[in-house]
């Protein structure tokens, strides 16, 4: 009855420690040994205090998150250390004792809201679980109260919305009702776990803003864990950045900002500086002409789509998920023949489907994927995999393959001994460079960018700007740049392509779009992106409420 | 309409088009079977006149495809047709419908089913259900054992241990399972008991893996964690969490079990003296009656088809997406 006497009472002054976690470590299971994911880190939380978890992945901010609530995922282990949840030793309680207070005292909101909420259910019904399921409330009490949340979190229809099923709301809705769900039982500590890293960013700022104010409004206790800067810097009181599996250094959120300690902070912070001076290109290399396109011939999905991409320079194309941007490259290199309109290349067209093109036309356009690990043959080798365009477009002689080979290596900036591993053997960063490599062993004109960077950490990122910028430079390449993330704009593009709902919004140079006048939804788009300033979000609600 | 009713009444008219072509199969495959009834009606030394006659009586001199017609447009007002055998050349007629034949055995047939299936079923979803939970436990490696020991065993072996043990060494149960239309219904469990532990003991290890290893498949799914972190009990996790997501690939296996129970359980009939439709069946093929052998296919495939389309329809409603579309 204690703790729910605290609870219900004093929810204790902001001062109070509420978690304690001292000298972690936690071991993972991985090729038949134990290895170290999280080596000693302290960790302390006070009640009401909002802590920004930052790193990279594989830095073990995850990990370490959940095991602030005395949990580990299968395949890992505490190994020592000591945690203390206001009193509670959760690293000796048995499983029985740790249940009660998840749920009830701890609550998590994880990463993927669509995986994470059962399919079987309703909404409600699995928002108010935990509290009635910790006689926290009678059922038809947290139902309300869930209702009132739903509100809270501006969620359309909240009266109603509680009874769909998880497939019926949209992604960042779902990410709200997980919210409500671990507010329900007004719990001491919510761990957010990547909340908004699946959302788009126009959907990310509602997220964001809606979970700012209800852990304000009840005075809760958050670990925020992200692998995004701007994000940490508009939830966070305080910011820890962990890299693998050791604490960097620990600040106040604005002290981190402006005067972080130690090179790696800063070299996180560096990346948002990356800026590529714009040039304008007269030369244009692909035309996209009126170009309508459908899948399976019933739903349109591209609406008389103009583009031009001049020679040498990088076109960015933004836009949120569903607007297109993957099929206008399916359109280019003819993987999706379009329903209307036509491909010009060098001022001819190209045949509209992949199988009436020749050898010549595919060697000029080629493609890199978002993720590398599907986009290479598990089976080949790195050698294998490059060495399949040279044969297929150059038809090269194994000697003249084992050269070239070389020299794509040294374009791509890794070491020959590379060639003989698979990719499996690689870190994220290596495979999309090989997948960089195999792009140009064709000799391409055009290289479509399809979110190459999406799926990697910062500094992997930078690296892959930086190396893109450099081959630009060298052979003269033109990119098609398919991305939603306005950093990795800034950083490489020289014009912008802006597509909401199948159509192209505007296109100019760089400086034209980043600067005023926007139409609405260019505007949208890039005041949703997050900036660095830790007020950022509260001068954007508030304008955008005036 | 609702999409469930519409994908319902899609798979039934699917249901009745396999039926379609299952009696064509049926029909054509009973025609190539080698050998002459009349002959072996008749013996070899019947004359050529006297068979010719025999086949005329017996509509065998018509072309395929009437017969085919006449004989599935009766078979759809539920008329077999008449046994061949019985028939007295000499001009007694004892034949008797097929229909007749059949039903009793159909009926000793199903309440066998049935009984298995009533213990069965709830008894490997059970199994499943705790063995998922304990997984790796000692109960869940002995419980797995013995299964697959069950399944790996032949059905007539396991069926003369339980004679062995049950009904020889220790009489509780009779080892013949005579029945009849006659017999009472306690009096009929009980004379049934042992064929039913024996088909029990062949079916629980494949439902029981199946739902054990259906629940397993979704314990890894990231809302099971969710609920773990909610603090909900492990019972609950699997009864309320996963067992929901799992119905669809359950009622596969207890639908093919079932229908195993219908149609595939001669050798079992035979060892204690059964009267079921297997047996019926087997004895129609070798006295070459076709009438009988054809009704029982047919009430075999239409078996198959009517339960797999039963595990269809549990898969469509215990999927909220269908069933609550967009």
């Amino acid at each position: 009855m204690s703790t729910k006497n605290k609870k219900s009472g004093a929810k204790g002054t902001k001062g109070d420690i509420l978690l304690e976690m001292k000298d972690i470590v936690i071991d993972g299971y991985s090729d038949e040994r134990w290895h170290e994911i999280v080596k000693g880190v302290d960790l302390t939380l006070r009640r009401g205090e909002v802590m920004g978890l930052i790193g990279e992945s594989g830095a073990g901010k995850s990990t370490l998150g959940l095991a602030a609530m005395g949990f580990v995922k299968p395949g890992c282990r505490l190994t020592s250390g000591s945690i203390d949840f206001d009193g509670v030793d959760l690293m000796n309680a048995p499983e029985s004792k740790k249940r009660q207070l998840w749920g009830s005292r701890i609550a998590y909101v994880a990463q993927s809201a669509a995986a994470s909420f059962n399919p079987a259910h309703r909404l409600i019904e699995q928002t108010v679980e935990s509290a009635v399921g910790h006689a926290v409330r009678e059922e038809s009490e947290a139902k309300v109260d869930a209702r009132e949340l739903y509100a809270s979190l501006q969620l359309p229809d909240p009266d109603n919305i509680g009874d769909r099923y998880p497939h019926q709301v949209s992604g960042g809705q779902l990410q709200r009702v997980m919210t409500a769900m671990a507010m329900s039982p007004r719990p001491d500590l919510i761990i957010f776990d990547e909340p908004t890293t699946a959302l788009d960013v126009t959907t990310q700022v509602e997220v964001l803003v809606a979970m700012r104010e209800i852990v304000e409004r009840f005075n809760t206790a958050a670990i925020y864990i992200t692998h995004d800067l701007a994000v940490v810097a508009q939830m966070a009181d305080f910011i820890k950045v962990l890299r693998y599996g050791e604490e960097v250094e620990e600040a106040e959120t604005r002290k981190m900002l402006t005067e972080p300690k130690m090179p790696y902070t800063k070299s996180l912070w560096s990346v948002r500086a990356l800026e590529k001076p714009e040039v304008k290109g007269d030369d244009i290399v692909i035309s996209i002409k009126g170009v309508d396109a459908a899948y399976g011939g019933a739903v349109k999905v591209l609406h008389d789509v103009n583009i031009d991409v001049p020679r040498g320079s990088t076109v960015a194309v933004v836009g949120e998920s569903g607007s297109g941007k993957s099929t206008t490259a399916r359109v280019i290199t003819g993987l999706l023949p379009p329903v209307k309109g036509e491909v010009l290349f060098n001022g001819e067209a190209l045949p509209n489907a992949l199988k009436d093109r020749n050898k010549d036309q595919l060697r000029r356009i080629q493609m890199i994927y978002q993720s590398a690990d599907t986009a290479m043959n598990p089976r080949q080798t790195v050698a294998e995999i490059i060495s399949r365009p040279l044969q297929f477009y150059h038809d090269m002689s194994s000697k003249q393959r084992e050269a070239r080979l070389v020299e794509l290596m040294k374009m791509i900036e890794l070491d020959e001994t590379f060639l003989d591993r698979l990719p499996n053997e690689l870190s994220g960063g290596q495979k999309q460079r090989i997948c960089i490599a195999r792009a140009l062993a064709a000799d391409p004109d055009v290289i479509i960018c399809d979110e190459v960077t999406s799926a990697l950490d910062q500094i992997v990122q930078e690296g892959i700007l930086k190396l893109l910028l450099r081959l630009q430079k060298e052979f003269n390449i033109t990119y098609l740049f398919i991305t939603h993330d306005i950093a990795v704009v800034t950083a490489i593009s020289d014009e912008i392509v802006v597509m909401f709902q199948g159509e192209v919004v505007e296109q100019g140079l760089k400086s034209e779009i980043l600067s005023p006048p926007y139409p609405d939804y260019t505007q949208l788009l890039l005041s949703s992106v997050p900036e660095m300033d830790p007020d950022w979000l509260t001068q954007l609600t508030d304008a955008r409420s005036a | 309409m609702h999409p469930v009713i519409s994908t319902v009444i899609q798979r039934l008219a699917l249901g009745v088009m396999t039926l379609f072509f299952v009696s064509l199969i049926i029909f054509s495959s009973i025609e190539l079977l080698p050998g002459d009834f009349g002959e072996a009606v008749l013996g070899q030394a019947a004359t050529e006149e006297t068979k010719a006659a025999f086949r005329k009586e017996l509509g065998l001199d018509e072309p395929a495809y009437v017969r085919y017609i006449s004989w599935a447009g009766s078979a759809l007002t539920g008329d077999f047709g008449t046994s061949f055998s019985g028939r007295n050349a000499s001009g007694v007629d004892r034949s008797r419908p097929v229909v007749e034949l059949v039903a009793p055995r159909l009926w000793n047939t199903l309440f066998l089913a049935g009984m298995t299936a009533i213990i069965a079923v709830p008894l490997s979803m059970f199994l499943g259900i705790t063995t998922a939970l304990y997984r790796n436990s000692i109960y869940d490696r002995v419980m797995n054992a013995t299964t697959l020991t069950t399944i790996s065993t032949p059905d007539f072996f396991v069926a003369y241990l339980l004679i062995l043990f049950l009904a020889s060494l220790n009489p509780i149960f009779p080892s013949l399972a005579n029945v009849s239309d006659g017999t009472e219904f306690w009096d009929r469990v009980y004379r049934s008991t042992l064929p039913a532990m024996t088909l029990t003991l062949v079916i629980v290890a494949y439902m029981m893996r199946m739902t054990r290893a259906a629940i397993i498949n979704l314990l890894a799914s990231p809302y099971i964690e969710m609920a773990r972190l909610k603090g909900v009990s492990k019972m609950q996790v699997i009864l309320k969490h996963a067992l929901p997501n799992a119905w669809a690939p359950i009622a596969t296996v207890i639908a093919f079990n079932l229908a195993y129970l219908v149609v595939g359980v001669v050798v079992v009939e035979v060892v204690f003296v059964y009267p079921g439709i297997g047996q019926l069946m087997v004895d129609a093929v070798t006295s070459r009656d076709i009438p009988v052998v054809q009704a029982c296919a047919l009430i075999f495939a239409a078996t198959y088809i009517l339960l797999n389309l039963t595990a269809d329809i549990v898969g469509i409603v215990t999927n909220p997406r269908l069933l609550h579309p967009r």
